[in-house]
């Protein structure tokens, strides 16, 4: 009687174990795909977006670096060429035809050629970039101080968000393309930049030639590559998907400090 | 068969023992919220490592120096994958388990943790990182509830702090734990010496260093006070360290669970849910040895 009893019970555990890990597991699928569950793990996006807002305040600045901390290699992650013909064209002809359209909320809507870009005030900077998948490059930007840039056109009051239009499409058939939105604390920080050197080199096409953002307090994927136009808005829930970003619009956090 | 064994094995050894309230509610509730949040705090955190399944030292991930841990797949002849895990240039065949492991269908694919040890069960970065930074702060006001408490109720001190007799005796302790002898009577009442110096690393040196090299990869967190970071030697470093604490952690758990399995799992489980823990009678105990 005890031996068998012993053993039914071991077997009640190991089975009873086990479903309730599969049970577990079964239970986080469904509430992953969910509706509601979603947005309430979302309620850490803002806490830590308040908390870190909070402690850090606005100015706070991005730790930078020495040139002997520089990565070897910058590494190109995401898109490393738009595939888009107008991108294409660009390329050939060195970016001389290139414009950046700055409109939206701004008093002063204005195109800038690289030339354009590059006669603002600039800043040099060696920092780390943190991509979202968990891996860090150091690299040296120089680029157009983008509150510079914003002075010139005159935001208008009501502007809350910068928004990077990119010229790589993110589906196949040529549509979607790539862009990010911050806010106007970040857009007026000392350290954003509409970075075009690279490691003292023009930026190559695979880190987002001929300019491409630096948001040194957030991670990778609000770094936006190739950008083409700078829409000043209220909100961004008219922009493509509405969430501020094509990574936003696919689930990741607009608010990309963490 | 259950039913059966409930109500027979407890029955005799109730005449034998005594109930006594060992955890109050608040520890067992804040016990039991930890249990969770670790739980999905380390299973979300395996699918946010597979994103980028290789852990370096310093301050980027691209120094020229090679992974402290790296897992990844080759394939083979017949183009089946392989699973690979590198320790420190070692190399492992780890087919099943890193690397390569057999997805819901019982197809062998690329992994670096298999599906059935992370949360969400597929590659899914964007859902995972939401389900680890809302346990996070999970965990950390669960945590801080736990600490002001222990504190304020002298839990800390009363039942927690090792004396000085009990520091003079770990010797003796060590060798109970070998022997799998367990206190009983009035001794059972306390944590013995080992356990109260390992509740105490866990929650005054392991959980405030995993949370602290969290913290250390937030690129905003960085910003506070720059290069606090470099204390570690740099954010890659700290994903290191993170990442290795959480398996102490699950080190930790493994024999604080075997522990109470061996030491009689269901005084122990009712005690953590009830509050009620069995204490043998002495005069048992004494006629046993």
């Amino acid at each position: 009687m005890k031996p068998s009893a012993e053993l039914e019970r071991r077997r009640f555990f190991r089975h009873g174990f086990a479903g309730a890990g599969a049970l577990l597991l079964a239970g986080c699928e469904r509430l992953s795909h969910s509706e509601w569950f979603p947005k309430l793990l979302g309620a850490g996006e803002s806490l830590n977006q308040k908390v870190q807002g909070a402690l850090g305040g606005r100015h706070s600045m991005a730790q930078e670096f020495s040139e002997r901390d520089l990565s070897p290699q910058f590494r190109s992650n995401g898109t490393s060429v738009p595939d888009s013909a107008v991108y294409r064209a660009l390329v050939a002809s060195g970016f001389a035809d290139y414009q950046l359209k700055v409109d939206g909320l701004v008093a002063k809507p204005t195109t800038f050629s690289l030339a354009e870009l590059k006669s603002l005030p600039s800043r040099t900077q060696i920092t780390r970039h943190d991509c979202v998948e968990g891996w860090s490059a150091i690299g040296k930007w120089k680029g157009a101080k983008l509150a510079a840039l914003l002075d010139s056109v005159r935001p208008k009051p009501e502007a809350r968000f910068a928004v990077f239009h990119c010229a790589d499409p993110m589906e196949a058939n040529g549509t979607r393309p790539y862009y990010e939105s911050v806010d106007m604390d970040d857009a007026y920080h000392a350290q954003t930049i509409l970075a075009y050197e690279l490691n003292d080199q023009t930026l190559p096409v695979k880190n987002g030639a001929p300019i491409r953002l630096r948001v040194e307090r957030q991670l990778g994927y609000k770094h936006a590559k190739y950008i083409m136009r700078i829409e000043l808005v209220d909100t961004f829930a008219k922009v493509a998907g509405g969430n501020g970003g094509y990574w936003e619009d696919n689930g990741y956090e607009w608010y990309a400090g963490i | 068969m259950a039913v059966d064994v409930a109500a027979n094995a407890p029955a005799t050894a109730r005449t034998e023992g005594t109930l006594y309230y060992r955890h109050t509610l608040a520890v067992r509730i804040m016990h039991w919220v930890n249990v969770v949040a670790l739980t999905v705090l380390l299973m979300s955190g395996l699918n946010i490592f597979n994103a980028h399944p290789s852990l370096n030292w310093g301050k980027s991930s691209y120094t020229g120096a090679p992974a402290v841990l790296e897992i990844g797949a080759v394939e083979d002849a017949a183009g089946n994958p392989v699973g690979i895990t590198r320790i420190l240039g070692h190399e492992f065949v780890t087919t099943g388990a890193l690397g390569a492991s057999r997805d819901r269908s019982g197809e062998l694919v690329q992994r670096a943790f298999p599906w059935w040890l992370t949360i969400p069960d597929n590659q899914w970065l964007a859902m995972a990182r939401r389900w680890h930074l809302f346990f996070a702060w999970v965990f950390v006001i669960n945590g801080l509830c736990y600490v002001g408490y222990a504190v304020a109720s002298r839990h800390l001190a009363r039942d927690l702090a090792p004396t000085q007799p009990e520091l003079r005796s770990i010797g003796q302790s060590i060798i109970d734990h070998v022997k799998f002898k367990h206190p009983s009577g009035e001794a059972a009442k306390r944590y013995n010496v080992l356990q109260k110096l390992a509740y105490l690393a866990v929650i005054f040196v392991l959980l405030p260093l995993i949370i602290l090299m969290g913290l250390a990869m937030s690129p905003s967190l960085n910003a506070l006070w720059p290069g606090w970071i470099d204390v570690v030697g740099g954010r890659q470093s700290a994903r290191t360290i993170h990442f290795a604490v959480a398996w102490l952690l699950v080190a930790f758990v493994l024999i604080h669970v075997f522990e109470a399995i061996v030491s009689g799992f269901w005084n122990h489980m009712r005690s953590m849910l009830t509050g009620h823990y069995r204490i043998e009678a002495e005069v048992r105990h004494e006629a046993q040895r």
